[in-house]
């Protein structure tokens, strides 16, 4: 069921290296307005260098990626968030000692304003700022049904809380481009579920642009619009879901036919 | 101008004009070196098997040299002190685990830092408590005598007790990696250091390594303690010494043992250098307060990875 | 039931944003505020103000400061002394040379040299963490002191090297020297403790203390989400140093009355970080609470042989004392991170369920 839609980020002939590893080779594909688009592939395919490429985390040697019309090839992270990249990580990295709250509200940091001494006086835009990101962040907590645990810090809840914290703190963020890294990960079913009702209804109701990694085949037919197929750092495929379940190439890679 | 002359010109030309003092000076500088070296060898070990960079290294230093001479000094034989205060570094290294290391596994590695802290507090108290704070002389028979040594260029004047500490040093750094390199213990140090999970795959029980490591760690700092008490005696003065391992350990590297002994003999000749030729004639001197922590911050700007030391890589 | 939150509903995020939720707290707050203002001076007596109240604020302001970078942005420092010191040294050199400018502006203004010296040595945070500061830190802490005692100039080439706090007033009442009357000197301190205690807490609320607190917890993930982590450290590094400047600045001018060395060097840092760990890393309250503990623990330790009839030698208590602190440091790193503030938190909590332990 894919929709129409402008291309939102263009990734063109990326090639990465770690010494003598090559984790991306010549990687291609569009992620267009409103889809939500799958990276898939086995271990140690690629797929969370091609996300760190993405957000400015690492720097490809080769290729170019285009956000919103914008090319660069360079970029810190913090100015890929800036344009409205958010994500979340494979292994969970949230901010261990604080709270909930905290965390999310961390996601609103880049559209904050107050000056230092607006802050340390608590006063003008540093009392204003707190309270209006304050009613955002609420929206988002509410989203993703994480009223009660508001207040705790996040190293005392249980791994699924924590990623669905995670979740809200890229939420915040208002992106318009989510990337995922494997948000269901070891989680029970039911978390799963839960975890896959937040996607959908992320993209159909804020209708953010989402990528994500997953390996549960299942979720990854039932979400996405369209999948990229990773595999020894190089695509092997791309199209609806439908499409590369049906790929011979997938199979193999899948199934683990040698490659000659 | 006068200025530049004396900071960028004059040094040299004194140099050259007496060699005689600079090989002096230089051989004096190397000397200390190789203390600091001592030092900071047990921090490499410790931060190669366990990540955790003890701060209280130079107190076991201290502890160990003074838990050796207080035995000396109740009449017991000198090797026998020496088993002896291995014993009592072996026990500590396992009490430090069984009290310390282990119920704060996991945490982050300023909370180990600063829990070394408190431990380097403790052992100053306790061996204190029990050993008394008086400057205490250690004779253990090294010979302290004043050599005149004919170079080419003039008469060079050498402690032997600094010569001893050379030898002695260099006699440590080879057994030690004699036991890395060809001991089944010391392999499995190796392989705990490379890589926690594989080793813990592989059956290397970390718990004991961790004690085995803490215990060779007292071992060489027993060593250290000797020789420097030999040239000082033990006093507290050696814990702040022993502060500037910290530095030596920037410029080697942290995991680095050849890093370690050559960060040390950097550290030591600079400082002696930098206080005769530029400390004393232009800034009042006692440069050797500072010396080393300077350049080790400035040269973390360049290579905070250290001379020998891998790079950190990081990811997500 | 005393203490109680329930029933008590916050009505607007402005509320709950607010910095003390529970009325009772709020209460307490001002309350003793209040008492410290009018009661103490008033009724404590000139050995509790002049040797346990003044330098226990005092170490608080220091405490506090190191907490925004210890407790707050995890980065460790043991160069508190230094930064003390160069408050201290700058203090007596500003209000010595410009003598017009009043006493409350040259101690924040020593605060301020304090913090573009803390800016320097917190450079190196830019390719370094954690425990690898601590290089950077003792680097300030042996070079500064150096510095100070070796540059003239500093205590106007006062021979003795240990010059004496010049005497100084506000609103016609000398705060500063050795003319001041001790109750001057400790509201004049207060007025430091109380204006320093709520910026703390309301930058710790606020975004940039949200920024420490990500960098301290996961760099990486704090620069992915857009926090940029050099001029974050670095404003962790000037805000500390900020604070260390004003409380060695008021050590000197109103608690030891002569500038020297020997009081900012490295057992000062020592004390200030002990005060940190113990009374909890990352609480603004933790940082009062553990300037008192670790100021009063010796002083007890002196005292209380002699209560029983016992006499003991000083080197011994000495001893002890450092046995202790470091038995201490350890028990409340594995225990309770979080301090006493943290235990005192939680006898609130039982105190909130009192009478019903459920
Ligand atoms: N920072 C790094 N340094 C060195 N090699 C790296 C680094 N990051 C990734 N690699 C290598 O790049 C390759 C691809 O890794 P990546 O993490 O992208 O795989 P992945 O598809 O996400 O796998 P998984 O399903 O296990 O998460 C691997 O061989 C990995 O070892
Ligand atoms: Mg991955």
């Amino acid at each position: 069921m894919s929709r129409p839609g402008d291309i939102l980020l263009s990734v063109k002939d990326i090639s990465l290296r770690f010494g003598g590893v090559r984790a991306l080779t010549d990687v291609s594909f569009d992620i267009r307005e409103g889809e939500i688009f799958a990276i898939i592939g086995p271990n140690g395919a690629g797929k969370s260098s091609m996300l760190n490429c993405i957000n400015g985390f690492y720097h490809p040697q080769e290729g170019t990626i285009t956000f919103k019309g914008t090319q660069r090839r360079q970029m810190r992270p913090h100015e890929a968030a800036a344009q409205g990249i958010s994500r979340t990580f494979q292994n969970i990295a949230l901010f261990k000692g604080m709270t909930t709250l905290e965390n999310v509200m961390t996601g609103r940091m880049l559209k904050m304003r107050a000056s230092l001494a607006e802050q340390a006086f608590y006063i003008g835009r540093g009392r204003q700022e707190e309270i209006a990101h304050r009613e955002k962040v609420e929206e988002v907590i509410d989203f993703l049904e994480i009223q009660a645990i508001r207040k705790t810090p996040v190293g005392r809840l249980p791994y699924g809380l924590q990623k669905r914290v995670e979740l809200a703190r890229a939420l915040a963020a208002e992106p318009e481009l989510l990337l995922l890294d494997e948000p269901m990960a070891g989680m029970n079913v039911e978390e799963k579920e839960d975890m896959c009702r937040f996607v959908l209804s992320t993209n159909h109701e804020l209708g953010t642009t989402i990528a994500l990694i997953e390996h549960d085949m299942g979720v990854v037919m039932d979400l996405s619009d369209r999948v990229v197929v990773l595999d020894y750092g190089k695509k092997l495929a791309e199209g609806t879901p439908d499409e590369v379940r049906g790929n011979q190439d997938v199979i193999d890679a899948y199934l683990g036919v040698s490659h000659d | 101008m006068e200025t530049l002359y004396l900071i960028f010109i004059d040094p040299f030309v004194q140099m050259v004009v007496e060699p005689a003092f600079l090989a002096e000076v230089l051989i004096g500088g190397l000397m200390s070196g190789v203390m600091y070296s001592l030092v900071a060898l047990g921090f490499v070990l410790i931060f190669k098997a366990s990540g955790i960079f003890n701060f209280a290294q130079g107190i076991f230093v201290l502890f160990a040299a003074l838990n050796f001479v207080g035995l000396m000094d109740l009449g017991v034989h000198p090797i026998l002190a020496f088993v002896i205060t291995i014993g009592i570094m072996t026990a500590l290294a396992f009490a430090v685990d069984r009290l310390v290391l282990r119920p704060l596994v996991n945490q982050d590695p300023i909370i180990l830092f600063m829990a070394t802290i408190g431990i380097a507090f403790f052992l100053e108290g306790f061996g204190e408590s029990i050993w008394g704070g008086d400057v205490r002389p250690v004779r253990v028979g090294i010979p302290d005598a004043a050599l005149f040594w004919e170079a080419g260029f003039g008469e060079i004047l050498v402690q032997s007790s600094d010569l001893f500490a050379g030898v002695i040093a260099a006699f440590l750094v080879t057994v030690l990696a004699l036991f890395f390199h060809f001991t089944p213990v010391g392999r499995a140090l190796r392989a705990v250091a490379d890589d926690h999970q594989a080793a813990l795959s592989v059956g290397i029980p970390l718990n004991n390594i961790w004690v085995i490591v803490w215990a060779v760690a007292g071992f060489v700092a027993l060593v250290a303690g000797i020789m420097w008490g030999a040239k000082l005696g033990v006093q507290f003065a050696l814990s702040t010494i022993a502060l500037k391992a910290l530095p030596v350990l920037i410029l080697g590297g942290f995991t680095s043992i050849p890093g370690a002994i050559i960060g040390g003999l950097i550290v030591g000749a600079g400082e002696k250098l930098f206080e005769n030729y530029w400390g004393v004639p232009l800034l009042e001197g006692a440069t050797e307060e500072w010396f080393a922590y300077i350049v080790a911050m400035i040269f973390l700007f360049f290579r905070p990875q250290g001379l020998f030391g891998e790079k950190i890589i990081e990811r997500v | 039931m005393l203490y109680r939150e329930a029933g008590q509903f916050k009505t607007s995020y402005s509320a709950d944003q607010a910095m003390l939720t529970i009325p009772l707290d709020r209460v307490f707050v001002v309350g003793l505020t209040i008492f410290a203002i009018v009661g103490i001076p008033l009724l404590a007596s000139e050995y509790l103000i002049a040797s346990i109240l003044i330098p226990v604020l005092i170490l608080s302001i220091a405490a506090l400061g190191l907490n925004i970078l210890t407790g707050y942005c995890g980065q460790l420092s043991l160069g508190t002394g230094a930064f003390m010191a160069a408050g201290a040294y700058l203090a007596y050199k500003i209000a010595t040379n410009i003598t017009w400018m009043p006493i409350w502006i040259v101690i924040p203004l020593a605060g301020l040299c304090a913090a573009a010296i803390g800016i320097a040595f917190g450079l190196p945070s830019l390719r370094i963490k954690g425990f690898y500061l601590a290089v950077a830190t003792l680097a300030a802490q042996f070079f500064l002191l150096w510095l100070f005692v070796k540059v003239p100039w500093f205590v106007n080439y006062s021979i003795s090297g240990v010059p004496t706090a010049p005497p100084r007033s506000v609103l016609g009442f000398d705060v500063t020297g050795a003319t001041a009357t001790n109750e001057a000197k400790y509201l004049f301190v207060l007025a430091f403790v109380i204006a320093l205690a709520w910026i703390a807490r309301n930058m710790a609320r606020s975004r940039i203390g949200r920024s420490w607190m990500a960098i301290r917890d996961m760099d990486i993930a704090a620069e992915l989400i857009g926090i940029r982590p050099l001029p974050t450290k670095l404003s962790a590094f000037a805000i500390s140093s900020f604070y260390c400047g004003v409380a060695g600045a008021l050590w000197a001018m109103c608690y030891i009355n002569t500038v020297e060395p020997t009081a900012f060097d490295i057992n000062r840092s020592f004390q200030v970080l002990f005060m940190v760990i113990v009374g909890g890393l990352g609480s603004v309250l933790g940082s009062f609470l553990g300037a008192a503990f670790i100021f009063l623990l010796p002083i007890f330790l002196n005292s209380a042989p002699g209560w029983f009839g016992y006499t003991v030698a000083g080197d011994t208590i000495t001893h002890i004392e450092f046995m202790l602190f470091g038995a201490l440091i350890i028990f409340f790193l594995i225990v309770e991170p979080h301090g006493l503030a943290r235990l005192w938190q939680i006898a609130k909590e039982k105190l909130r369920l009192w009478p019903f332990p459920y």
